[in-house]
């Protein structure tokens, strides 16, 4: 159970790094968004990862009753709202990309940079 | 009235709050106004009350739902929050007016009142993480505030706005991530979130090294938030390409309630836990800090676009700031929360000026405007004396702050000279840029740029928040008592969790 | 056996999170998110996190999927290739990740329950619920009561990217109204078992809603739900016929009105003279308050999270192609 649990961990910062580096990397808007909601969905899995207790179950009282061990819910519920609180931000994130495509014809970062220097040329 | 007092804590974050979605339901833009504004008037009346209340009795608390911290979410008020306070609502206020003549160029009417209700939230978010005492609502309410703000920024008629807003959206969600880790990690070495529980419980911890991590995450997140230098290049373009009005408020408050977390989450709950902190956080952030300062001062020098001079300018004040809190000293954190304060009025003025400016000016660069001066005088005069509380010089409110960083400077012994020097040519390089502008826009010649006749003054309805704000960079130069009083009470709350 | 099958799941996780940044057609990066989303669920379901596996499954795999799915028909469906930077980045990031792997190893074991995140706040938490409020699902008492400030803050958020979708997206060109879009209405199975499937979609919604109590569920997994029930008619039918079910005046009405009610029964209960969000003094016996309290603000939840998924999809769907 110990190597699990260190596993979680493991996991959860490689995919961490992998979604940073989507992020950083990448120049396609759509993709860096995709490598944030990456890097958030490592960020729960590390906080759900230590909620868990040893022959716990869910934080829910049923009529079994007498001693039920629970696992912690406190990270459960930081992560529903981190959850929303991620969906929301690449909603929003979308939402820029679809105006972006719309006013400068692509979503590449670079070529959008190129379109800009070409025209500030002119205009400033 | 009396029957509200207690809760005035929670009222400052939900009177803007529930605004919100009773000005998307408006059907017209000056109903929506009206009702922002009004919101706006009452989060400052409350602010004013809590400064009140704090200067009498110290911190004022308020425990929501009734459910005791640390089991409950409590909000905490004392003289850092409330100092911050005022400068939120404050700025909000101002900008509101001014949005009345400055928006309606750059917003259609049937798009204001969404508008209005993401500028309602932003004011909401903000105020949330001033009032709260709680690591994980902090978190909840900055992501209200930037998602506000990214709808703010983005939605204006220049088109760079966008890819501009979307890097300051990807790097502020990886700044949010961050301190979401941070705080993770704190919360599985002491089981709370409430941040004076925290700090209790870190006491007994034994295993340092994930706290260690967890501060080096928590400051790198709210630095990429706050744009510390290197982690400000999503700023300049935000600023620049957002509405004017947006500009104004973003540039008072929004950066400088990331180094208020940074530096009430590092005092409160690293300090006194981690040993040597002191030494780290002065190491880490002092050269940055300097950095900050001497580049973005030098980029501001040679920018022609007045909004990204001035935004570049916003970095090297945000240096300054930094700078003050590096110094782990009663004066230097008293000289960084005065700089809040003090900077905010004086951008809060320049970015007003600016607006002013937009109505007659199209292609808002300093060659543009020469010679402006003459047909537009209480703008320029407004800039002018916003350029002077940038520069330091006695009688506006930017020297107080500025005075307070070279007395906490004296008190490093062998830093202080080279630390007065860097403060000294910072200021001189504000003097070059300030300068630049003033000098086009009075003596430059009017051929040059645009012609004359359609030039006229700026209307009264956003001369008169203008120059409220003018008036209100003398009032704190010349009687800085309220504003020094709070700072010295927060640094003092400060310091006293060093260990 | 679970811990093999742990194991497993979060391997699975990884290659698929790697296929993810390594594909460059998005279609195929946003299907292998989805299959993300559901394994990352799976695991949160062995982690003994069942609401927040619902709320992944929904969320991540569902409406998240839904949502790029839209912008990319709106966008473009290749990256194109070559990056510069990309070795600094990698090199930067492997870096930071070995670092952080050698941090970890100090961690607390994961499950002992000796551990000091599993003491203080979260045994009282469990002690309590059923004590002053007496709702079998702790998740949900937390969520709603003894940390609702929070949650209201949560339901804002959705607000805000609702409203900032709508302002963004709002004022430019719609599809042309003369141009009637069909959906899927000539493809018969699809249309058949759709119509089939829907009511029990909306109904499962509804169960959540207020089942939300007593097993995993409420506000946001329900509206997310409902969302995409309407949003499976809106594909079938076409958006236009899907806007005539819920005109634009009721999701804005929806939208703004589920965060009123929200924030309403907190300036309600600080009316009645207690503190904001104290369900207790909205009814004579503290509990029977408790219990009203939260099922109105979950109702505040679910109305607006599912006015503003709708508004998102609608925004996305009736846009003018490009």
């Amino acid at each position: 159970m110990e190597y699990l649990g260190l596993y979680n961990y493991w996991i959860a910062v490689v995919l961490l790094m992998t979604g940073f580096y989507a992020v950083v990397a990448k120049r396609n808007m759509v993709k860096k968004l995709i490598g944030l909601s990456l890097f958030q969905a490592a960020v729960f899995l590390m906080y759900i990862t230590m909620g868990k207790v040893d022959g716990g179950t869910a934080p829910i009282y049923t009529a079994a009753g007498g001693e039920q061990i629970f696992s912690n819910p406190l990270p459960q519920v930081l992560i529903l709202t981190a959850i929303v609180v991620g969906i929301s931000t690449t909603a929003l994130g979308l939402a820029i990309v679809v105006r972006t495509k719309e006013e400068y014809g692509t979503i590449e970062e670079d070529e959008i940079q190129q379109i800009d220097e070409h025209t500030s040329g002119g205009q400033q | 009235m009396s029957s509200w007092a207690p809760h005035l804590p929670v009222l400052q974050v939900v009177v803007p709050l529930m605004t919100a979605p009773l000005a998307v339901l408006m059907p017209d833009r000056r109903l929506a106004w009206a009702l922002a504004t009004a919101a706006s008037i009452c989060a400052l009346a409350i602010a004013i009350a809590l400064v009140g209340d704090v200067r009498e009795q110290g911190t004022v608390v308020y425990e929501v739902g009734s459910w005791a911290p640390p089991y409950g979410i409590a909000l905490g008020v004392d003289a850092m929050s409330a100092l911050l306070l005022l400068v939120v609502a404050g700025a909000s206020t101002l900008g509101l007016l001014a949005s009345a003549t400055s928006l309606p160029g750059e917003i259609e009417p049937q798009r204001q009142p969404q508008f209005y209700a993401a500028w309602l939230l932003s004011l909401a978010g903000l105020s949330g993480i001033l009032v709260t005492a709680d690591a994980f609502n902090i978190f909840v309410f900055m992501e209200i505030s930037s998602l506000s703000a990214y709808v703010l920024i983005a939605g204006g008629p220049d088109k760079r706005a966008l890819p501009s807003v979307f890097k300051y959206l990807a790097m502020g969600t990886i700044g949010a991530t961050f301190y979401l880790i941070g705080v993770g990690l704190v919360y599985m070495m002491t089981g709370t979130l409430n941040l004076a529980d925290m700090e209790q419980r870190l006491a007994t911890v034994g295993d340092v090294k994930p706290i260690l991590v967890a501060a080096g995450f928590i400051t790198v997140g709210l630095a990429l938030k706050a744009a510390v230098f290197p982690l400000h290049v999503w700023l300049p373009n935000a600023y620049t390409y957002a509405p004017n009005v947006v500009t104004v408020f973003l540039a008072a408050c929004a950066t400088k309630i990331s180094i208020y977390i940074l530096i009430r989450f590092d005092f409160f709950v690293f300090q006194g836990n981690l040993t040597a902190h002191d030494w780290q956080f002065s190491y880490f952030l002092m050269p940055l800090a300097i950095l900050g300062i001497l580049v973005a001062s030098m980029v501001a020098i040679f920018e022609t676009h007045l909004k990204r001079l001035l935004a570049w300018s916003s970095v090297a004040q945000i240096g300054y700031i930094i700078l003050g809190a590096s110094l782990i000293s009663v004066t230097g954190l008293t000289a960084s929360m005065l700089h809040m304060f003090n900077h905010a009025i004086a951008k809060g003025t320049a970015f007003l000026a600016i607006a002013c400016l937009a109505l007659s000016i199209s292609s808002l660069d300093i060659r543009n405007i020469a010679g402006v001066a003459r047909h537009m005088p209480w703008t320029m005069a407004a800039f002018v004396v916003a350029g002077l509380s940038l520069i330091g010089v006695p009688g506006t409110a930017g020297f107080i702050s500025k005075w307070y960083l070279i007395k906490a400077a004296l008190e490093m012994g062998d830093l202080a000279f080279p630390l007065i020097a860097v403060i000294l040519i910072g200021s001189v390089m504000a003097v070059i840029y300030v300068w630049r502008v003033v000098e086009s826009a009075y003596f430059g010649n009017a051929d040059a740029g645009m012609s004359g006749a359609t030039i006229k003054e700026a209307p009264l309805a956003i001369l008169i928040p203008t120059w409220i704000a003018v008036m209100l960079n003398v009032w704190f130069g010349l009687a800085p008592a309220l504003p020094v009083e709070l700072s010295t009470r927060a640094a003092e709350l400060l310091m006293g969790h060093m260990p | 056996m679970s811990a093999v099958f742990g194991i497993f799941l979060l391997t699975l996780m990884l290659i698929t999170a790697i296929a993810v940044v390594r594909t460059r057609n998005l279609f195929v990066a946003t299907t292998l998110m989805g299959i993300f989303s559901l394994l990352l669920a799976s695991n949160f379901f062995l982690l003994d996190a069942a609401d927040v596996a619902l709320t992944e499954a929904a969320v991540g795999a569902g409406i998240s999927t839904v949502l790029f799915l839209s912008a990319l028909s709106l966008t473009a469906e290749q990256e194109k290739p070559g990056h510069r930077g990309r070795l600094v980045a990698l090199a930067v990031v492997l870096v930071t990740t070995l670092a952080l792997l050698h941090a970890t190893l100090d961690s607390p074991l994961l499950g002992d329950i000796n551990a000091p995140v599993h003491q203080h706040v979260a045994p009282w938490y469990i002690d309590n619920t059923p004590l002053a409020i007496d709702v079998p699902n702790v998740v949900t008492a937390v969520l709603a009561s003894f940390r609702g400030f929070d949650t209201l803050g949560e339901v804002f958020v959705v607000f805000t990217a609702g409203i900032g979708v709508m302002f963004l997206l709002a004022h430019y060109p719609q599809k042309p109204p003369h141009q009637p879009h069909h959906g899927l209405r000539h493809y018969l199975i699809q249309r058949l078992v759709g119509r089939t499937v829907i009511p029990f979609i909306l109904l499962f919604g509804f169960y959540v809603q207020f089942h939300g109590d007593f097993g995993p569920g409420g506000g946001f997994q329900a509206g997310t739900l409902i969302a995409a029930g309407i949003i499976l008619f809106a594909l079938l039918e076409g958006p236009n016929s899907a806007i005539k079910v819920i005109p634009s005046g009721v999701l804005k009405g929806m939208v703004a009105g589920g965060a009123l009610l929200y924030g309403g029964v907190g300036v309600a209960t600080m009316l009645l003279g207690g503190t904001f969000l104290d369900y207790s003094v909205l009814s004579s016996d503290p509990v029977a308050g408790q219990h009203l309290g939260i099922l109105l603000i979950e109702l505040g939840v679910g109305i607006t999270v599912t006015g503003v998924l709708l508004s998102i999809f609608f925004a996305f769907a009736s846009r003018k192609h490009f």
